[in-house]
Formats: structure tokens, C-alpha cells, sequence
């Protein structure tokens, strides 16, 4: 009898294998590599601003309130779609958002934040790309939760959208204790 | 066929060849020919993240470029490959490297298929001399039986 469940048993464990790697797959974006460096410090950066070459900011300026940083670019038409949602639901959370203009001249960059609004308190520039390899950036938009010891907390990768704004970057907001 | 569907496939066909022959095309100045081999050699095993079923040496992408122009500086800097690897990883996660490094949290991905054969070579054992047996009883019984 037991002889006679057996592979029974085996088809039906493995039937169970694949709804649950089904089941994974639909709710896990297969893009989304977790980053190794969340509960890490920002990587040490020394980057001009977008508007003025001449002055260069870097990790440790930022330090004393958390921020988030965006990584976008010109180029990148997902970071289109996302700028809205930076001006209506990420200013309103009054946490600092630093923009960090990633594989981009310069003047694309400034003319795209002329053309569709500047929601950033500062925006970097990264024309070559070196520090987007050092944040492990892989594709914009990208965004940082960083908090006052410049600590990464939480990172999104692709679009912010209202749904993940509420179940993933509120969460790890109001774990700094900071604002809302 | 008709004369428009070999033209597409004729295409495709170039376009296949055309990519196949397309890798490291970035004009890099290397010392000498065992560093390009090596080059060649580290960026295949190395994962490009914007299109993650391409590697390193294959892929056109612009992160690919910029990642094998950082692979390419610290080659020059005299830097082992595996320092690369290193430096990739803990910005890019063990996801960036093709094989996965043996560690507690890959056990189950190596070790997995040889612990299944294992089960199935210990099942096919117990179930070869459970029936063994039965065979030698049934012999057994049918020897003493008086025809």
C-alpha cells in the first residue's frame, strides 16, 4: 500500500515545488536584486551640482537628517513617469529628496528638471556613472532612504508608486522615528 | 516560403551572426594579449543587471560599458581578479558573479541535487531488496510445493 503512495506523494510534493515557485514568481519582481547595501554607510562620493560645477558635495554634507536620493536621468522615460509622484507624494512627507542625475551631461539634466519641475531640495551630478556603480545602481529610477548617520535603509529600485510609497517606504520612514 | 518571410529570416539569421560576433567592442588599450584574455575571461563570468540573461563581455548595454570600463581600470591599477569580483559584489550582490559562491546560504543550491540522488539512489536500494526478498520467499515456497 505504501509502495503504491509513494510516488504519489513524490508527483504531489512536486506539483507543490512548482505552484510554489509560480506563486514566488508572481509576486517577486525577478529584476529586483537586493541591495547589499542597505544597513550600510552611502559609499563616499565627491559630486558636482547640477546647476553649479564648481561647487562639490559630498557624503558627509549630507549627514545630520535623513534624505532620500533619487537616481535619475534624462535619458530614462520610467523616471518621466515617476517625476510626478515625487512632487505630490514624496515632498508632501517633508523628508529631504536629494536628485542624483546619473549618466547625463549636465545641461540634459537641467534642461529636463526646467521642462518638467524641480521637486529636489539639491541635485548631483553624475555624468560619468562612477558613483552610480558605487551605490550599485543598475537601472533609474532608483531611490535611497538614508538616515541622519547616512546610514541606506531601504532602497527602491524602478518606480515609485503610490502602492510601494505605502507598504514599503512609509514603513522604513517611520522606523528612523523621523517624520510622519 | 514565401519571398517577404526568407527575407525576415534571412535577417534574423544575419542579425543572430551580426550579435554573435558584436561583444567588446569598447576601444580598451590593453597591455597585451593575456590581459585581453583575461578580460574576456572575468567579463563572461560576470553578470550584466539591466539585462540579466546577458554577461558582461556580451552585453551592450550602457551599465555593461560601464562596468567593464571599471573591470578594465582595475585590471590596469594591478588588481587580482578576484578583488574585482569582490568590489563588484558588494555593490551589485553575489547575483552580479554567474556562479554562486559557495557559502550557509547556497547550501541548498548546491548540495540540493546530490542530497535528491542520494534519496533516489537510497529508495531504488531499499525497493531492489524488498523485492529481491519477496522473490526468494515466493522461490522458496514454490520449491516446497508438491506438484
Amino acid at each position: 500500500m505504501i509502495g503504491r503512495l509513494l510516488p504519489l506523494a513524490v508527483f504531489a510534493a512536486l506539483v507543490g515545488l512548482l505552484l510554489f515557485g509560480i506563486q514566488w514568481n508572481l509576486h517577486h519582481e525577478m529584476t529586483d536584486v537586493p541591495s547589499p547595501l542597505i544597513d550600510k554607510p552611502v559609499p563616499d562620493f565627491s559630486l558636482p551640482l547640477l546647476n553649479d560645477p564648481t561647487k562639490l558635495v559630498t557624503r558627509k554634507d549630507l549627514l545630520g537628517k535623513p534624505y532620500l536620493l533619487n537616481v535619475f536621468g534624462s535619458w530614462c522615460p520610467t523616471c518621466q513617469e515617476e517625476h510626478p509622484i515625487l512632487s505630490s507624494q514624496i515632498k508632501p512627507l517633508g523628508l529631504r529628496l536629494i536628485g542624483l542625475d546619473w549618466r547625463d551631461p549636465p545641461e540634459a539634466g537641467q534642461q529636463w528638471l526646467r521642462q518638467f519641475g524641480n521637486p529636489y531640495e539639491t541635485v548631483l551630478n553624475d555624468a560619468s556613472g562612477s558613483a552610480g556603480v558605487d551605490f550599485g545602481v543598475y537601472g533609474a529610477p532608483e531611490t535611497f532612504l538614508v538616515d541622519a548617520k547616512g546610514i541606506i535603509r531601504y532602497k527602491r529600485t524602478g518606480m515609485l508608486t503610490h502602492e510601494n510609497i505605502q507598504t514599503e517606504l512609509l514603513p522604513a520612514i517611520r522606523k528612523l522615528g523621523a517624520a510622519p | 516560403m514565401t519571398r517577404a518571410r526568407l527575407l525576415a529570416f534571412c535577417a534574423a539569421l544575419f542579425c543572430a551572426l551580426a550579435a554573435s560576433h558584436a561583444f567588446a567592442i569598447d576601444p580598451l588599450e590593453f597591455k597585451d594579449r593575456a590581459q585581453e584574455v583575461r578580460f574576456q575571461n572575468l567579463t563572461k563570468q560576470l553578470r550584466c543587471l539591466v539585462c540579466q540573461n546577458q554577461d558582461l563581455a556580451d552585453s551592450d548595454a550602457d551599465l555593461a560599458r560601464d562596468l567593464r570600463r571599471q573591470v578594465f581600470d582595475m585590471m590596469q591599477a594591478g588588481e587580482t581578479d578576484a578583488e574585482i569580483k569582490q568590489y563588484l559584489v558588494a555593490r551589485y550582490n553575489d547575483f552580479v558573479l554567474y556562479d554562486p559562491p559557495l557559502k550557509p546560504g547556497t547550501w541548498l543550491l548546491w548540495f540540493a541535487p546530490f542530497a535528491l540522488l542520494g534519496a533516489g539512489a537510497l529508495a531504488l536500494g531499499v525497493i531492489l531488496r524488498r523485492r529481491t526478498r519477496t522473490a526468494a520467499v515466493v522461490a522458496e515456497t514454490d520449491s516446497g510445493e508438491d506438484w
